[in-house]
């Protein structure tokens, strides 16, 4: 999949004469991808356990509005408090429905496509009584900066410490897992594929980071045209926490592995006294605070709590997912697939834009690579399956 | 004869309207093998879930090592060390072996997050000893044969030190050569005092490897009898037709 997205961004740089994989388009395109990345990393596990959700499009407008209601009618004058109560408040109203919807799914065994497919109605319906159906506006200044707008990034220093950061822990990741390992096999693996492990992973954080500082930040520009770079987007920062944290449960702790084996066979992680409804109760609450998230980027981005956002947010979350390698038969699924999935999806559509494509081919032509992405899924399993 | 290791004692259980066990009582002592018979919808499989923790009985009693015990989940009767391999073996497909013998009972670190790599050499090791030949141990149980299935099962009890095994249908899916492999675990396991109940379909198998058999049949227990005193003959009449057979059988219950 990483080479596939490669191969897409060279052929769009080639189409759009080098304007594609310019610091200016990549930067925006780590915005634009952030949202929808923190959405596809929470819906592989919603997937993996055989689960879907279609309410988070909703879900973002409800919390999203509930912030911006909180922020401008509830704690006016308040800077700090402001942005972090309406925050709170936000998220947890994600963790409140998140619970709400489990409950019905999990305790009452409605199927999760209709509960969810429910709270796809009741959300936005909730968001519009809510808004009033008006756009609360303006926010907090410091809230903005979380929307990765003109100064929502990180600056020079602090991307080149995080890069560090990401550097020491590839390194540190790759020598652990041997020295784990040593411990109990005679035979590990060869010193050069982890060489060529850290090489690799040091080499894309770096590249990374390079790019992002590359692209000049307007506002401290001089006379001519020069000044300190933007760094790291905010809601990027945001995205990189939710991967280490999704990756960390999904591989290291009970939650993970149980959220795979209840995929993978509902029958055997009953039978091995796992609490399989608490599970999926869990997913949902965890669904319920990712789009909280979501939604505090795209209300900030936009300086404005609105009804109408994150519409169609689900679908795509569910695309990227599925793209990035989580099969809808359940038990199989990877957080950084779906962020790469996530990202060909953008890079096509930013690719697109450049290209001056409108916005109907757009849609089609990602609907095929969906498609393309489902028969690769079947395929796969068939190889694989006796 | 020392202590039963098990005693089930008037078993009821209810779905909805449908009596599946209905006052069942055996026992099960240190050592020995015993196979439940019965057609499809005898309530031999409801009766073992029962003691395997997943349904709750509506009446009767259990006792463990003498003591009455009450089973809310399948972890409350592995606490007391009844063990259970299903028929389909109950495995998730896409993890592998060591993910699979640790399911619900993971090895953790200090931090609270898994050992998987401790989890692997424990799982490796208890697999060799069962199985020399199966050392691919790290595949998802997709990729595995039937016996390998099986040996990643039978690892998950002995590991947990079971004292009371229950293996439902455990050659249904095994060729001749893995059938022999888990007939001769059995009396190994049988040697080291565990007690073993044997849901089968098999009658070989069952005449090779269990001392005594319970019979049922529309969830009552038609009879109990040792092995030694029936032929093939007497058993399936006894599954088919209900009754008990001829009186050279009768005196043969424990």
């Amino acid at each position: 999949m990483v080479l596939v997205l490669i191969a897409i961004w060279v052929v769009l740089d080639v189409l759009t004469h080098g304007l594609f994989l310019t610091p200016r388009n990549l930067y925006n395109l780590s915005i634009q991808t952030s949202v929808g990345a923190i959405l596809a990393c929470g819906m592989v596990f919603v997937i993996v356990a055989r689960q879907i959700d279609l309410s988070i499009g909703s879900l973002i407008a409800f919390t999203g509005v509930l912030t911006a209601f909180a922020q401008v009618n509830w704690f006016e004058g308040h800077p700090t408090a402001s942005w972090v109560l309406s925050i709170a408040i936000g998220l947890a109203a994600g963790i409140a429905v998140g619970m709400f919807q489990g409950w019905w799914i999990a305790y009452r065994g409605i199927p999760a496509l209709v509960v969810t497919l429910a709270g796809f109605l009741i959300y936005r319906g909730a968001a519009f009584m809510l808004a009033d159906g008006q756009t609360i506006a303006p926010l907090d200044e410091t809230y903005q900066r979380l929307g990765g707008g003109s100064a929502g990034s990180l600056g020079v220093a602090a991307s080149w410490l995080l890069g560090a950061l990401g550097c020491t822990w590839v390194a540190w990741n790759v020598w652990n897992t041997r020295r784990e390992r040593g411990k109990y096999t005679e035979t590990p693996l060869p010193a050069w594929l982890d060489v060529v492990k850290v090489v690799l992973g040091v080499a894309a954080i770096l590249v990374f980071v390079a790019v992002m500082v590359s692209y000049p930040d307007r506002r401290q520009l001089d006379e001519n045209g020069n000044g300190p770079g933007m760094g790291i987007g905010i809601p990027v920062l945001l995205l990189i926490l939710v991967v280490v944290v999704l990756s960390f449960l999904a591989h290291r702790t009970r939650f993970g592995r149980y959220v795979f084996a209840f995929g993978g066979n509902p029958e055997a992680a009953l039978l091995a006294g796992i609490n399989t409804r608490l599970l999926v109760v869990k997913i949902f609450v965890m669904m319920g605070i990712l789009s909280g998230i979501a939604a505090v980027i795209t209300t900030a981005r936009l300086n404005a709590g609105a009804n109408s956002i994150g519409q169609l947010a689900e679908l795509y979350a569910i695309a990227a997912a599925v793209i990035g390698g989580t099969s809808l038969a359940g038990g199989v699924g990877s957080v950084p697939g779906a962020v790469v999935g996530a990202l060909i999806i953008w890079s096509l559509d930013s690719g697109m834009v450049i290209l001056d494509v409108g916005s109907a081919p757009r849609q089609i032509i990602i609907g095929l690579v969906l498609i393309a992405a489902g028969w690769f899924d079947i395929a796969y399993n068939k190889r694989h399956s006796r | 004869m020392s202590a039963p290791l098990v005693e089930m004692i008037g078993i009821h259980k209810h779905f909805g309207a449908l009596h599946a066990v209905d006052d069942v009582s055996c026992e099960l002592y240190p050592g020995e093998v015993v196979g439940v018979l019965g057609h499809n919808g005898a309530g031999k499989t409801t009766l073992i879930k029962i003691l395997a923790g997943v349904h709750p009985n509506d009446g009767g009693t259990i006792k463990v090592h003498g003591r009455p015990v009450k089973f809310g989940s399948p972890r409350d009767a592995q606490r007391v060390g009844i063990e259970t391999i299903y028929q389909h073996l109950a495995l998730a497909d896409n993890i592998d072996a060591a993910g699979n013998l640790f399911l619900g009972r993971e090895l953790r670190t200090r931090w609270g997050t898994l050992d998987i790599h401790r989890m692997a050499h424990e799982a490796g090791k208890i697999i060799r000893r069962i199985n020399p030949n199966f050392t691919q141990t790290h595949l998802p149980v997709r990729a595995m044969s039937g016996g390998q299935r099986q040996t990643v099962a039978i690892a998950r009890a002995l590991y947990f030190n079971a004292k009371i095994l229950i293996m439902d249908e455990p050659t249904a899916a095994l060729g001749p050569g893995e059938t022999q492999i888990v007939k001769d675990l059995i009396m190994s396991l049988k040697r080291e005092g565990i007690g073993i109940f044997i849901i089968s379909h098999e009658m070989r198998d069952v005449f090779d490897v269990c001392d005594r058999l319970v019979v049922m049949k529309n969830g009552k227990v038609v009879g109990t009898t040792k092995v030694a005193d029936v032929t093939e003959d007497d058993v399936l009449g006894m599954i088919i037709l209900g009754k008990r057979p001829a009186p050279r059988a009768e005196a043969s219950t424990r």
